[in-house]
């Protein structure tokens, strides 16, 4: 087909052309990777960064265990009522808050944009189906959806992760369903259709890149969502009890009195740490929206 | 009249979906429901006189029928360990609730929209610049941390408020009423609601001042200002009104949200509501509380994604409720 290649010519995404001066002029969404680049470079290096063995009991003196130790050189953020080191328990906290968002996000990327795609481009019975199914599952709570899934199978991060990508995709798919709606109705859409364009290639090749940058958006705010998750069902006890989490340190905290104990330094890093990760998702996604939707931005 | 009968039955369908899920989540999980709850030295006859008191010998389409049919009749069961009837156990707990959220809502919404209507006129400005990530660090901040530090620094440190509980123990009242208006009750209830308050406060400010941005390119609000009037009125009288909108909306989807969603706070401040029951309930393995809790928070979800949508529709009628979908 010699015609095809001139007809499949259509508007670029813009998404990495502009992406060196938007940058620029996004301090918001620089900030945001910053903050994404920083844990993702304790996460790779927690091992070095950690000054002891998150799991392990530590002892001061004749077998007593040095519990609620204040910080000091060798304990940057003191030790735990059960005698381990906090500061080594947030650096590797970050592997498992990375993990449980970044799975989460891609999951519900995939799901909600091939879901998006089907429903609005093929419509019918599929596109009533669903959405159908989507309506349903926002009708669901999310987080006494989370527990009682958690509860009963297995608590565990793949649960976690599977229930948070079950629950979120049709907010992603709604947003693609309506963005490819317009876009079907484009010229070079009808172009690629009397071309003779199979239609697995139409939505996969013309239409999927268009909606690309979209997913995006909805996947850094996913980052964020799976994590504040996590770390709620681990706060409730419902979380990967071998992991090494935020969540869990900070139900470790609140169970063992930290609180009144006032013991400041075990219970405030681990919620800023959440409020960074997932605060970066937010900048980084208004930032992007403001590439995506520039009149909304101004 | 037409569109407003759909949307209920589809509330309904969503509702009989919902329930159906429920349904088949507690029975075809992997493990017998009745483990936790018999101890090993039940004879195989005593449990299978119990699986027959509480229905679970009958073939699932059986069992199906007779649930839906006492759903119906707002006949939830009875809890395995309180032997109490589940609707009882969550007609107590769910005052308590209510109060939290809509409390911790008015509060929320009262100030973010003022705060976000004035904020869009602030553009550009140093306070835009701090406010804006300020609302967003507190919309990503777990719910449970902003409760534990409150707790600490309000409660534990300085000891102005209770650290948990609804009431003082062993506090009797003449009626659920003269409760929830005791001075006690709201002393209690002060901490939970503000920090439930601090975490939904973010969206109707940022919802409000990204309206009240569209709103005021409007040309009504360029001849308002053509007219002289003050400020104060062109923000209040005329571009407050109609960003107001989504705001109203997203109130009733936060309170249909809050209320499985006050899981967290409920256990930070051990406040007896509907989700301390479902998360104990879940704990405890007491599968007819927790199948009961679940529904009723799934309901009022349900029930209120429709009011929003009904409440969008008539406020802009411009909007028929069967195009947004």
């Amino acid at each position: 087909m010699p015609g095809a290649s001139a007809m499949r010519r259509r508007p670029l995404p813009g998404f990495v052309g502009s992406g060196l001066g938007f940058l620029r002029k996004q301090p918001f969404a620089v900030a945001g990777l910053a903050i994404y680049l920083t844990f993702i470079l304790l996460a790779i290096f927690a091992d070095q960064i950690a000054t002891h063995d998150p799991r392990e009991i530590l002892f001061r003196g004749a077998y007593r265990v040095a519990r609620y130790l204040p910080p000091s050189a060798t304990h940057y953020l003191g030790t735990t009522a059960g005698g381990r080191d906090v500061f080594s328990q947030l650096v590797h906290g970050t592997r498992s808050a990375l993990q449980v968002g970044v799975t989460a996000a891609f999951f519900v990327v995939v799901i909600g944009t091939l879901l998006g795609l089907l429903s609005g481009y093929l419509g019918g019975w599929v596109d009533r189906v669903i959405m159908r199914i989507s309506d349903i599952i926002l009708g669901l709570p999310f987080l006494p959806f989370v527990l009682v899934i958690s509860a009963l199978t297995r608590p565990g991060t793949t649960t976690l992760v599977a229930s948070v990508a079950l629950m979120l995709w049709p907010n992603t798919a709604r947003v693609i369903r309506s963005q490819v709606l317009s876009l079907r109705e484009r010229g070079w859409v009808e172009a690629a259709r009397v071309t003779g364009c199979s239609t697995p290639r139409i939505i996969f090749v013309h239409i999927a890149p268009q909606v690309a940058p979209l997913a995006a958006l909805y996947g850094s705010i996913a980052v964020g969502w799976a994590i504040l998750t996590e770390a709620s069902a681990s706060f409730l006890g419902f979380g990967d009890p071998n992991a090494i989490s935020w969540g869990l340190m900070l139900q470790d905290a609140f169970a063992n009195q930290a609180l009144s104990r006032g013991v400041w330094t075990w219970f405030v890093p681990p919620g800023l740490c959440i409020v960074l990760l997932v605060l970066a998702g937010f900048l980084v996604s208004r930032g992007s929206e403001k590439l995506l939707f520039p009149k909304l931005g101004d | 009249m037409k569109r407003f009968a759909g949307r209920i039955a589809h509330a309904a369908f969503v509702l009989w979906a919902v329930a159906t899920l429920t349904f088949l989540l507690f029975r075809l999980m992997p493990g017998d429901p009745t483990l936790n709850f018999l101890s090993d030295s039940f004879s195989e006859e005593m449990r299978a006189d119990l699986l027959e008191s509480f229905g679970l010998d009958k073939p699932l389409p059986e069992q199906y029928l007779i649930y839906l049919g006492s759903l119906l009749q707002g006949d939830l069961g009875v809890s395995f360990l309180q032997k109490r009837p589940v609707l009882d156990i969550l007609l107590a707990a769910l005052p308590n609730t209510a109060a939290l959220t809509i409390t911790a809502l008015v509060i929320a919404y009262a100030f973010g929209i003022i705060a976000g209507a004035f904020l869009a006129f602030a553009r550009g400005t140093v306070t835009e610049g701090i406010a804006i990530p300020a609302a967003l660090i507190t919309r990503a901040a777990p719910e449970f941390w902003l409760g534990m530090l409150l707790l600490s620094w309000l409660s534990f440190a300085w000891g102005i408020f209770p650290s948990a509980g609804a009431n003082v123990a062993g506090s009797e009242f003449t009626s659920e009423w003269a409760r929830l208006t005791s001075a006690d009750f709201l002393w209690h209830l002060i901490l939970p609601a503000l920090t439930l308050a601090l975490y939904l406060q973010g969206l109707p400010l940022l919802l409000m001042r990204a309206t009240m941005l569209e709103v005021l390119n409007d040309e009504f609000i360029v001849m308002a200002r053509m007219k002289g009037l003050s400020r104060w009125a062109i923000v209040m009288r005329h571009a407050a009104r109609n960003a107001l909108l989504p705001v109203a909306t997203a109130f009733a989807l936060g309170l249909g949200s809050s209320f499985g969603g006050n899981v967290v706070i409920e256990t930070v401040f051990s406040w007896p509501g509907l989700g301390r029951v479902l998360v104990s309930a879940v704990q405890g393995a007491d599968y007819p509380l927790a199948q009961g809790a679940f529904i009723m928070i799934a309901a009022v979800l349900v029930l209120m994604n429709m009011v929003a949508d009904l409440l969008y529709a008539w406020l802009d009628p411009r909007v028929s409720v069967g195009a947004r979908r």
